[in-house]
C-alpha cells in the first residue's frame, strides 16, 4: 500500500512492514474521526445559525422523531467501530506474532539503560545493531521498575516488566539510525532511558560483530553456569535422575500434578528456576530449592538459552 | 402567595436566611453545601492548573532549564491527582448535582442533609492531608501509582498522598448514596422516572459507578501501603508479587472514574441543549438508557489500557471489542443533541457556546478513544502525547466545559445575580480556542514519537509543544476572567428573576436564589421533562406558560 507519501512532517518516518500497516489503520481511524468531527461540526454550526432565535419567547418546533433514526445512528457507527476493531486485531496479532525463523536477542531494562545481549554473544548499552531484512525478536526483561521499550519507526512497543519475559519483533528493511524510547514513567531520570536501534547491511552487521569485543557464544556460557549452579546434578539424560530431563524441552507441553499443562516457554523455565514447586511435572517430587535471588536477570538469560539449545 | 421577608424587608431566601460563619459551617441546606464544594473544589482546581503552567513552560524548550527532572516528575504527578481526585471527580456532583438534584425533583433536601455536610468535611479532610504531602515534597509516581516504582522505588511521599485519595473516596460515596436514594425516594408527586430531567438520570448513573467503583481503589490503595510500609509481597515480583496486577485493579476503578468525570457533565449538555432550543430534547428515553448503559459497559473495558502490559493478545481483544461498544451509548448522545438543534429556538447565551463548544471537543476526544481502543493503532501511541491530548480532550474539552456551562446556566439560581454578557461569551470563546491550540498538536506530538511524562525531549519536537505552551497560557487567562465576573457579580450583578433563560424544570419554578426549603408549596409535576409545547409528548402547556419570559406569572417566592 504506498498510495500514501513514505515522508511527511505529521508521522515518522516508516522502516518496517508493520510500519505500513499501523500507518494504513491509523490513516483509517482518522479519516472516519475527521469525517463524523466535520459531520458534526458543520451540522451545529448550520443549525445554530439557521434556526437561531429571532424573538424572546419564541419555541422550538414540534420535533418529528421517526424512531428509525436513533437505529440507523446507533447501527452505521457499530458497523465502522466492528470494522475497526477487526482490522486492528488482525494488525496487532501481526506485530505481537514473530516469526519462528526470528533472530533472538535478549533486553534488559533498569534505571535508565539499556542492556542488550546479542545472540552471538556481544553485548551492548542503549545501542543495539542490528542487521537488516532479518527478523529480530527481542525477549525483555527488566531489572528494577517496568518500562516500555518503543522504537516508532517501527510502529512497535512493548511493556518490559520485572520478574518476567515479554517480547517483541521487528524486521527493518533499510539502514539507519532509529530512536528507542522508554514509553513507560520509570522515575527520575525515565525522559532520558533512550536508546538507538543502527540497522546495518547484513554484511556490515557481520563485519561491526567480528570488530567488537571477543565473542563468547552465549550457549557455552549458559552450559557453564548450567554447571556452575550443579543444576546438571539432578536435570541429566538417565531414567533415575531426580529432575526432569531437559533435552528437547522447550516448545513442548508439560503435565503437571495439579492437571493442568502449559508449553514450556521462556516465563516458564524462568518461573521453573525462580519457583520450582509452582508447577511439579508429573512423576517428579517437590525436591528443587527455589534459585530467587542466586541468579541474577543475566545468568536467567544464560540458562534459558542453553535450555532452549539442548534439542535432540 | 405570600412573600416571605426578612428583617430588612428583603425576599428571604437560602443566602440570607441565615448569617454568621457558624451558619454554614453546620448547615445542612443541600444548597449551601454546594457552595462550601465549589469554594473547596475552586481551590484545587486552580493549584492543579498552577502545576499545568509549570509543566507547559518546562516544555517550551527541550532541555531541562526551568526545574529538575525530580520536580519534573512530582509537577506532573500533582497535577494529575489533584485534577482528578480533588477536582473532575467532585466537580458537577458535588456543586451543581448537589444543588439542583432536590430542586429538579422537587424536594426540600436531599435525603440524608448530615451525611451530605459531613461529606463535605471528609473531602476537605482528604484535601488537606494532600496538600500536606504536597508540602512535604509531593509524589513523583504518576497519578496512576504503578507497582513496584511506587511500592518500592519511589522516594517521595507516596503513602501520604494514597492516602488522600483513599479518604476522598468515601466523601464520593457519601454522596453518591445520598443521591440515590433522593432520585428513588423524594421525587414530588406525579415526577415519574421518565419525566426526570437528563441531568438526574446521568447523576443517577453515575453515582452507581461511584458506589460500585470507589471501595475497589480504595482496597488497592490500602495494599500499596502494605507493600510500601510491611513489605507484604503483593505487586513487587522481588516480594513473590506480580506489578500487572495493579494495573487490573487500578484500572477497574479508573477507568470508570472516566465515566463519573464524564456522565454529569452529559446530563449537563441535556440540560443546556434543551434550555437553549426551547425544544424537547430528542431522544429522551434513548439518552437516559446511554448513561445507564455507559456506566455498565464502562466496568467491562478496563483492560484497554493494558494492551502492551504483558496481558495476553486474545485479553486485549476482548477488552478492544468491548470499548467499541462502549462509543456507541455515547455516539447516541452526540447525534441526539445535534438533532435537538434542528428546528430549535436556537439561543447563543454563554452558557450555550459552552454546550456547542462541549459537542465538538467531546466528539474529537471520544473518536480519537476509538483510535485508542483498536489495537493495531495503540501499539505505537500508547502513553504517547496522543493519549495525553485524548483524554484532555475529554476531561477539559468535555467535563470542565460542561463545569462551566453549568455554572454559568445555574449561576443566577444560585446567586440571584446575572453577570456580564460580554465577558462571559468573551472568556467562552479564548477558553475554546486556548483549548484547542494547546491540545490539538499534542495529537501530532503523540504520532510523530513524544512519550508521555518526558521532562525533556528531542528538539525535534519542539515546535509543537510551543503551539502548545503558547495554546495553554491563552487556555490560562480564559479560566481567569470568570473568576473575576463570577465574583463581581455576586455583589454587583443584575439581579436575576426567577427564570432569566425561559427554560423548563422545577428550579426555574421556584425563586432566583430559592428559599431555604427550595418550594414554598410542594409541587406536583403532571408535564414530561422539556414540554415547551402542548403538542409534545407530555406536553399540556403548563410548564411553558410557567416558565415563558413573557408571562406575567407571580413569584413564587
Amino acid at each position: 500500500m504506498k498510495f500514501w507519501p513514505e515522508q511527511s512532517p505529521l508521522f515518522p518516518e516508516r522502516a518496517t512492514e508493520i510500519a505500513r500497516e499501523v500507518d494504513a489503520i491509523y490513516f483509517f481511524g482518522l479519516g472516519i474521526a475527521t469525517i463524523f468531527s466535520l459531520l458534526i461540526a458543520v451540522l451545529v454550526v448550520y443549525f445554530a445559525v439557521r434556526y437561531r432565535r429571532r424573538h424572546p419567547d419564541e419555541v422550538g418546533e414540534r420535533e418529528q422523531a421517526p424512531a428509525w433514526l436513533e437505529l440507523v445512528w446507533s447501527i452505521i457507527p457499530l458497523g465502522i467501530l466492528l470494522v475497526m476493531f477487526a482490522w486492528g486485531a488482525d494488525v496487532f496479532f501481526k506485530a505481537r506474532r514473530a516469526p519462528a525463523d526470528a533472530v533472538e536477542y535478549y533486553v534488559t531494562g533498569k534505571q535508565w539503560m539499556w542492556k542488550f545481549q546479542h545472540p552471538q554473544g556481544a553485548r551492548e548499552i542503549n545501542d543495539l545493531h542490528v542487521p537488516v531484512g532479518v527478523p529480530v525478536k527481542l525477549i525483555m526483561t527488566s531489572e528494577d521498575v517496568i518500562h516500555s521499550f518503543w522504537v516508532p519507526e517501527f510502529r512497535v512497543k512493548m511493556d518490559v516488566l520485572p520478574g518476567r519475559y515479554t517480547t517483541l519483533w521487528f524486521e527493518v528493511d533499510r539502514p539507519g539510525i532509529y530512536r528507542i524510547f522508554c514509553n513507560e514513567y520509570c522515575g527520575v531520570e525515565h525522559s532520558l532511558m533512550r536508546g538507538s536501534v543502527i540497522a546495518m547491511e547484513p554484511a556490515d552487521y557481520e563485519e561491526w560483530l567480528g570488530g567488537g569485543q571477543p565473542l563468547t557464544a552465549l550457549t557455552r556460557t549458559g552450559e557453564q553456569v548450567f554447571a556452575e549452579k550443579t543444576c546438571n546434578t539432578c536435570h541429566k539424560d538417565e531414567a533415575a535422575a531426580l529432575g526432569p530431563s531437559l533435552t528437547g524441552l522447550f516448545g513442548t507441553e508439560r503435565e503437571f500434578q495439579d492437571g493442568s499443562r502449559t508449553i514450556a516457554d521462556e516465563n516458564y523455565i524462568r518461573q521453573s528456576i525462580l519457583e520450582p514447586r509452582a508447577h511439579l511435572v508429573m512423576g517428579y517430587q517437590a525436591l528443587m530449592p527455589t534459585f530467587q535471588g542466586q541468579v541474577d536477570e543475566e545468568e536467567l538469560t544464560l540458562l534459558i538459552n542453553y535450555i532452549k539449545s539442548l534439542q535432540d | 402567595m405570600s412573600e416571605l421577608a426578612n428583617n430588612f424587608g428583603r425576599r428571604l431566601h437560602y443566602l440570607n436566611a441565615d448569617y454568621g460563619v457558624k451558619s454554614w459551617l453546620l448547615t445542612r441546606d443541600h444548597k449551601r453545601i454546594a457552595l462550601l464544594y465549589l469554594a473547596s473544589i475552586s481551590l484545587f482546581f486552580a493549584l492543579g492548573g498552577l502545576m499545568a503552567v509549570g509543566i507547559r513552560l518546562e516544555l517550551a524548550t527541550p532541555g531541562a532549564d526551568l526545574v529538575q527532572p525530580d520536580t519534573y516528575n512530582r509537577l506532573f504527578t500533582m497535577h494529575g491527582v489533584l485534577m482528578i481526585f480533588l477536582f473532575l471527580i467532585p466537580s458537577i456532583p458535588a456543586t451543581l448535582g448537589n444543588f439542583l438534584i432536590p430542586l429538579m425533583i422537587g424536594a426540600k433536601d436531599l435525603a440524608f442533609p448530615k451525611v451530605n455536610l459531613a461529606s463535605w468535611y471528609v473531602y476537605n479532610i482528604a484535601g488537606l492531608f494532600t496538600l500536606w504531602a504536597v508540602a512535604q515534597g509531593g509524589v513523583d509516581t504518576g497519578w496512576t501509582f504503578y507497582t513496584p516504582y511506587s511500592t518500592t522505588y519511589s522516594n517521595s511521599y507516596v503513602v501520604a498522598t494514597a492516602l488522600g485519595v483513599f479518604t476522598v473516596g468515601f466523601s464520593s460515596i457519601m454522596t453518591a448514596v445520598n443521591f440515590i436514594v433522593t432520585i428513588h425516594r423524594m421525587r414530588a408527586p406525579g415526577l415519574t422516572w421518565f419525566r426526570l430531567p437528563l441531568f438526574v438520570w446521568a447523576h443517577y448513573a453515575t453515582s452507581l459507578v461511584i458506589i460500585l467503583g470507589t471501595p475497589v481503589v480504595a482496597v488497592t490503595i490500602l495494599m500499596v501501603a502494605a507493600e510500601r510500609i510491611l513489605r507484604i509481597g503483593i505487586f513487587d515480583p522481588a516480594l513473590g508479587g506480580d506489578p500487572v496486577l495493579f494495573q487490573h485493579l487500578f484500572w477497574f476503578y479508573s477507568h470508570p472514574a472516566v465515566y463519573i468525570m464524564i456522565l454529569p457533565s452529559m446530563g449537563v449538555i441535556s440540560e443546556l441543549i434543551t434550555a437553549f432550543t426551547r425544544k424537547r430534547i430528542f431522544g429522551y428515553k434513548f439518552i437516559a438508557f446511554a448513561s445507564v448503559s455507559i456506566a455498565v459497559l464502562g466496568f467491562l473495558v478496563w483492560g484497554h489500557h493494558m494492551f502492551l502490559s504483558s496481558q495476553s493478545v486474545y485479553a486485549g481483544a476482548v477488552f478492544s471489542v468491548l470499548s467499541m461498544l462502549v462509543a456507541v451509548p455515547s455516539a447516541i448522545k452526540v447525534f441526539n443533541w445535534t438533532a435537538t438543534l434542528y428546528k430549535g429556538s436556537v439561543s447563543w447565551d454563554t452558557p450555550m457556546l459552552y454546550a456547542l463548544g462541549f459537542i465538538g471537543l467531546f466528539t474529537i476526544g471520544g473518536l480519537t478513544g476509538v483510535m485508542l481502543a483498536t489495537l493495531g493503532i495503540d501499539i505505537h501511541v500508547h502513553d504517547t502525547y496522543f493519549v495525553v491530548a485524548h483524554f484532555h480532550y475529554v476531561m477539559v474539552g468535555g467535563a470542565i466545559m460542561g463545569y462551566l456551562g453549568g455554572l454559568h446556566f445555574w449561576w443566577p439560581k444560585i446567586t440571584g445575580r446575572l453577570y456580564p454578557v460580554f465577558w462571559s461569551k468573551f472568556s467562552a470563546i479564548v477558553i475554546f480556542v486556548g483549548f484547542n491550540l494547546t491540545f490539538f498538536p499534542q495529537f501530532l506530538l503523540g504520532y510523530l514519537g513524544m512519550p508521555r511524562r518526558y521532562h525533556v525531549y528531542p528538539a525535534d519536537f519542539q515546535v509543537l509543544n510551543v503551539m502548545s505552551s503558547a495554546g495553554a497560557t491563552i487556555l490560562g487567562v480564559g479560566y481567569l476572567i470568570p473568576l473575576f465576573y463570577f465574583f463581581w457579580s455576586m455583589r454587583y450583578g443584575e439581579r436575576a428573576d426567577r427564570n432569566p433563560w425561559g427554560a423548563i424544570g422545577l428550579e426555574w419554578m421556584t425563586g432566583s436564589p430559592p428559599p431555604t426549603h427550595n418550594f414554598h408549596e410542594p409541587p406536583t409535576v403532571d408535564w414530561d421533562a422539556y414540554a415547551y409545547l402542548p403538542d409534545t409528548p407530555g406536553g399540556t402547556g403548563e410548564a411553558w406558560d410557567a416558565a415563558k419570559p413573557t408571562s406575567e406569572a407571580p413569584e413564587h417566592g
